[in-house]
């Protein structure tokens, strides 16, 4: 497996040059061949046709950070999930089945609780 | 029966010897050939499903779409990647250059780079990886960054709050996506793609019969994950105007959207590969060729439900597309990630419920039993919305004294 790691890898590698070296050539073929008449006006940021009026960037509404730190939360659960997947068929022929069953059941109960919280909270709320 | 593309492969390998190269340089040589090929492939597809979406989209909406262009407007594509490309390449004074010109980039590579890991036969695939499924889901979250690095960068405020929504859809749409994803993995033992198709050999040993609940979640929350309709509010044409790719043209824009054509058969893949058996199909085994056709069948069968439900659902309104996932969906994925390896322990010895046509047909009492809890729980999960709908019911005032307009006629009599 270990001397298999690195040449799995490989094709990803080049996968990643060619897709890159689309992306250049279509870019570059965009730039060859469309005209270039820019001016003042057709720089400004497109608002209605009316001219822009403050700053483009603003601050983000804070229900955007508590979707974000539900992610979070909730994705890390996941990625803790995916190698549990794959080995518990294995203890469960070794006689270790209860073991590895009632192990992720107190993980998803404890991730349960904080879900319940939040939503008793009014995180997943949308106003 | 030889398989052409093995044949293929020799040939190949017989041509590199013979022109004394070192090995490691084959070796290359070999990737670059394997992956040009299936970029090439995937490229060549998304450039046929802008023409495929059209004309269905026109279809179910009785015109006839694009038919000028070559024949039966077949080569509309074409014409439109000409024109894009002879638009002019417009970068706002405002915009921050790094960041506005890495994100049409990053939303092509992303999707793109998934496409490494899909089996399209037994044999013929850019790589197999025993991580397949979490490197689809790392790779497969770049999109977000694109979406967001291309809001910000381009400093406009529909950009911005196309940027705003899109990340938020998206990083929540991830989580039912992840949970669903977990289902196949623990059903195959298995993080690698190829496994997971070997192992779904006949009709029901599909994934699709043991949890298709989890493929519904799947579909969903990856529809949602490429923002098309009905989750389409990181672009709604009627509020934002473009959403986070406004201040895009010519080309760059053209990259979001061959991204997001891309990203839409990619997850039709996916779901055809992880639920529905791949390449798996009768006659497989003697002649690996046909699991390509079988491969494409399945993919173009759920890229269709994606194109049906662009051109006849709604957008969702943003507090609903929020609730549909952290109230509805993550549940539903929790609870089916509890039940699923419980009723796989204590099925685990028990053998085949029925088998006909020669072991074709083959039910276990496994997939049987996961099947029912699957039926339960979506039982359970409408039961659940529907009680909770009642009890926030309102009811709607009628407005019996709203004053009504009466013909004049009246008022004078």
């Amino acid at each position: 497996m270990v001397t298999n790691l690195l040449t799995d890898y490989w094709p990803i590698l080049v996968l990643l040059l060619v897709s890159l070296g689309f992306a250049g050539i279509a870019m570059g073929g965009g730039l060859l061949l469309g005209p270039r008449r820019s001016s003042a006006r057709k720089q400004e940021a497109y608002e209605s046709g009316m001219r822009a009026i403050g700053p483009g960037t603003r601050q983000m509404p804070v229900r955007f950070y508590l979707v974000a730190v539900l992610f979070i939360l909730f994705d890390i659960e996941v990625i803790f999930f995916l190698p549990w997947a794959v080995v518990f068929r294995q203890y469960y022929e070794n006689g270790l089945g209860a073991f590895i069953l009632l192990e992720m059941l107190v993980f998803i109960v404890i991730l349960l609780v904080g879900y319940a919280y939040a939503w008793k909270k009014g995180a997943l709320e949308w106003e | 029966m030889t398989d052409p593309l093995a044949l293929l492969g020799d040939w190949l390998l017989n041509l590199l010897a013979q022109l004394n190269l070192p090995p490691g340089l084959r070796q290359v040589i070999l990737y670059l050939l394997g992956v040009s090929v299936i970029a090439t492939v995937a490229l060549v597809i998304t450039i046929f499903n802008t023409w495929l979406e059209r004309k269905i989209a026109a279809r179910i909406q009785d015109r006839l779409g694009p038919n000028r262009v070559g024949p039966w407007g077949l080569l509309q594509p074409i014409a439109d990647a000409i024109k894009m490309l002879t638009k002019e390449d417009t970068t706002p004074a405002a915009a921050d250059k790094v960041a506005y010109n890495i994100a049409p980039i990053l939303a092509v590579v992303s999707v793109l780079l998934i496409w490494a890991v899909i089996p399209f036969t037994s044999q013929w695939f850019g790589t197999q990886l025993n991580v397949a499924v979490l490197y689809i889901a790392a790779v497969g979250s770049f999109g977000v960054l694109a979406v967001l690095m291309a809001g910000w960068s381009s400093n406009n405020k529909y950009a911005l709050l196309g940027a705003f929504r899109a990340v938020s859809q998206l990083i929540s749409y991830e989580v039912p996506l992840f949970l669903s994803l977990l289902i196949p993995v623990l059903l195959a033992r298995s993080m690698d793609i190829s496994v997971i198709v070997e192992k779904q050999a006949t009709l029901l040993e599909m994934y699709v019969v043991a949890a298709p609940l989890a493929a519904l979640l799947f579909f969903i929350s990856s529809v949602a994950e490429v923002g098309r309709t009905p989750f389409d509010l990181l672009e709604a044409e009627s509020e934002i105007v473009a959403g986070y790719h406004i201040e895009y043209s010519g080309f760059k824009f053209g990259m979001f959207q061959a991204g997001e054509f891309m990203h839409t058969f990619t997850i039709a893949a996916l779901t055809a590969l992880l639920f529905l058996g791949g390449w798996q199909g009768p006659g497989v085994a003697q002649a690996p060729i046909l699991g390509l056709f079988y491969f494409m069948g399945k993919s173009f069968a759920v890229y269709f439900v994606t194109m049906w439900m662009r051109s006849t659902l709604p957008r969702i309104r943003i507090d609903h597309m929020q609730a549909l996932n952290w109230k509805i969906l993550v549940p539903i994925a929790l609870t089916l990630l509890m039940l699923t390896p419980i009723v796989d322990y204590f099925t685990k010895d028990l053998g085949v419920l029925f088998s006909a046509f020669g072991g074709a047909l083959t039910l276990s009492w496994r997939f049987a039993a996961l099947l029912l809890t699957n039926i339960l729980v979506t039982l359970a999960a409408i039961e659940a919305v529907r009680r909770n709908a009642k009890r926030n019911f309102v009811e709607r005032s009628r407005f019996p004294e709203r004053p009504v307009a009466r013909p004049p006629r009246e008022e004078a009599a």
